[in-house]
């Protein structure tokens, strides 16, 4: 777990009438551990789309958190806010208690330049449905690029690590192969290496199976199980595989219409769900 | 016509210093065209509206308006104002800037046509924004934009033919002291038919062999000394297909 103590948040709850400055708290530790994810009250809208209209919840550290629900339940657009690959439109997204994207100066809700996302941004990695290599470069090329040039790793320590996670995923023999020469679950699994690398504390996976045949789908998961044996970063996984949800994750969240309409560890998620809309949605999704 | 073919070949020393003076403009011009293409081509895809908004207008201008007004402009009316530009930097400056505005267009289509998940898998590993385009996005766009700069500068190495309006000894004015000295009017200008012919060739080969590198680089296709090799290419073995 990260060093707690030199880091400050700003709270920006606080009805601060001096305007125009920041407030800066030093984050309150006798509550116990600050959270690896908090959403407070975050909104996005897609034009006149509202996807979460104030959605609040929090992931502590070293949780592993399934997202389940139907498409357009806004599940994948959180884990889009937390990449910053989408902007939201209200609310703060706070990574180990620290404003991520937006802050409160004051009573006004402002954008946090991208130098200081950056910083934060390191401490977040993703997987993503379409794997998302970079064709230019090789198997080996794809790991080393951001932990040399973004973490000022040397090239010899980068590769020593881009080696042990190729091992650790299964893909030593294609180091130097480029990645369009690949089959998908290949891809796939280099993919989730590469985020490895950046030594993440939190890694969201975003339905990484959904593109890949059935027959290699469970060599990707076999890879993902692993980690979440061996490591603790927290994971926060959008998925439709079930079994694979209820192997690793510890805690489900069943979304709807951009709220969560029930929580529960994966157990009696999928064998006892109290709320209609969750029966349904598993009903639907185990048929087949 | 041997009469024409024995002047054509005392002056070949000319002819050498016009395809020179014709090779500095084109490639002076391509070489500004591309820095002006990618600034203004990127500036054009950026949020930020006072970055956004005059690249376009710059575009839309340099596109819109003559080469012929803009060399003109450029060395008789700058001059006016004080400015005074060597005929060279006149016609460099003017070709860079015109077919730098069409190469803008032609740097943000292929930008725009690398697949998202590219710009966002290097969010989600933290590149920066330079660092991206430079090692991510470029290496991508450039085997999309290739074929079509190379239309773009085979139109410049033509467009360079204006100098000759200028006063520069191009090829062109070559040609036409060629067509003085000989009387001959097809001869000449069949000369420089087949010169700048040539010349558009050569660079067309070039950009071809550029094609080849940046699409072999994506793993697509043989590498360029494959391609060069007198020897065939042993199909390459397809891993993977697990």
């Amino acid at each position: 777990m990260p060093d707690q103590d030199d880091r400050h948040t700003d709270t920006g709850k606080q009805t601060g009438t001096q305007t125009g400055t920041e407030d800066i708290v030093t984050t309150d530790k006798t509550e116990g551990a600050v959270p690896a994810i908090e959403f407070r009250d975050v909104v996005k809208r897609f034009g006149d789309n509202v996807v979460l209209d104030g959605l609040n919840f929090s992931v502590a550290q070293g949780d592993r958190v399934t997202l389940i629900g139907p498409s357009g339940s806004g599940k994948t657009t959180i884990l889009r806010l937390l990449m910053t690959l989408e902007e939201s439109n209200g609310g703060l997204i706070l990574i180990d208690g620290v404003p991520y994207t937006h802050e409160y100066r004051g009573e006004k809700w402002v954008e946090i330049p991208e130098k200081r996302r950056r910083v934060v941004r390191n401490r977040v990695g993703m997987v993503f449905q379409q794997f998302n290599l970079f064709p230019n470069m090789t198997v080996l090329e794809n790991i080393i690029e951001a932990p040399v040039h973004v973490l000022k790793k040397s090239k010899a320590e980068a590769i020593t690590r881009a080696e042990e996670l190729l091992e650790q995923v299964g893909m030593s023999e294609k180091r130097d192969f480029k990645t369009n020469q690949l089959s998908g679950g290949q891809q796939q699994r280099v993919a989730i290496a590469r985020a490895l690398a950046m030594d993440p504390e939190i890694l969201l996976l975003d339905e990484v199976t959904s593109a890949l045949d059935p027959e290699i789908v469970a060599d990707v998961l076999g890879v993902l199980r692993e980690i979440a044996e061996t490591t603790d970063i927290t994971m926060l996984l959008v998925t439709h595989e079930m079994q694979f949800a209820r192997e690793v994750s510890n805690r489900v969240l069943m979304f709807d219409h951009g709220q969560i309409v029930e929580e529960a560890d994966p157990e009696t998620m999928f064998t006892n769900p109290t709320h209609e809309r969750t029966k349904e949605f598993l009903k639907a999704v185990l048929a087949h | 016509m041997s009469d024409d073919i024995q002047t054509l070949l005392d002056r070949l020393p000319r002819l050498g210093e016009g395809v020179l003076v014709t090779l500095e403009m084109t490639i002076g011009g391509a070489i500004l065209a591309m820095v002006v293409a990618l600034a203004l081509g990127f500036g054009s895809r950026t949020r930020t509206l006072w970055v956004r908004g005059p690249s376009r207008v710059i575009v839309e201008f340099f596109r819109g308006t003559s080469l012929v007004v803009q060399l003109f402009w450029l060395f008789y009316v700058l001059p006016v104002f004080g400015y005074e530009l060597q005929a060279m930097a006149v016609g460099i400056v003017a070709l860079g800037l015109n077919y730098g505005a069409y190469g803008a267009e032609v740097v943000r289509g292929s930008v725009n046509s690398v697949p998202r998940g590219q710009w966002e898998a290097s969010t989600a590993l933290n590149l920066g924004q330079f660092h991206r385009i430079r090692r991510v996005i470029l290496p991508q766009a450039w085997a999309l934009m290739i074929p079509m700069l190379a239309n773009l500068l085979i139109q410049l190495l033509k467009g360079s033919a204006l100098a000759y309006y200028i006063q520069l000894h191009d090829l062109n004015f070559f040609i036409s002291q060629l067509r003085k000295a000989t009387s001959d009017t097809i001869f000449s200008y069949s000369v420089g038919l087949i010169v700048y012919f040539v010349i558009a060739y050569l660079l067309t080969l070039g950009m071809n062999a550029l094609e080849v590198h940046f699409k072999s680089r994506l793993g697509a296709g043989p590498t360029l000394r494959e391609v060069l090799r007198v020897a065939p290419v042993p199909t390459t073995e397809k891993a993977g297909a697990a």
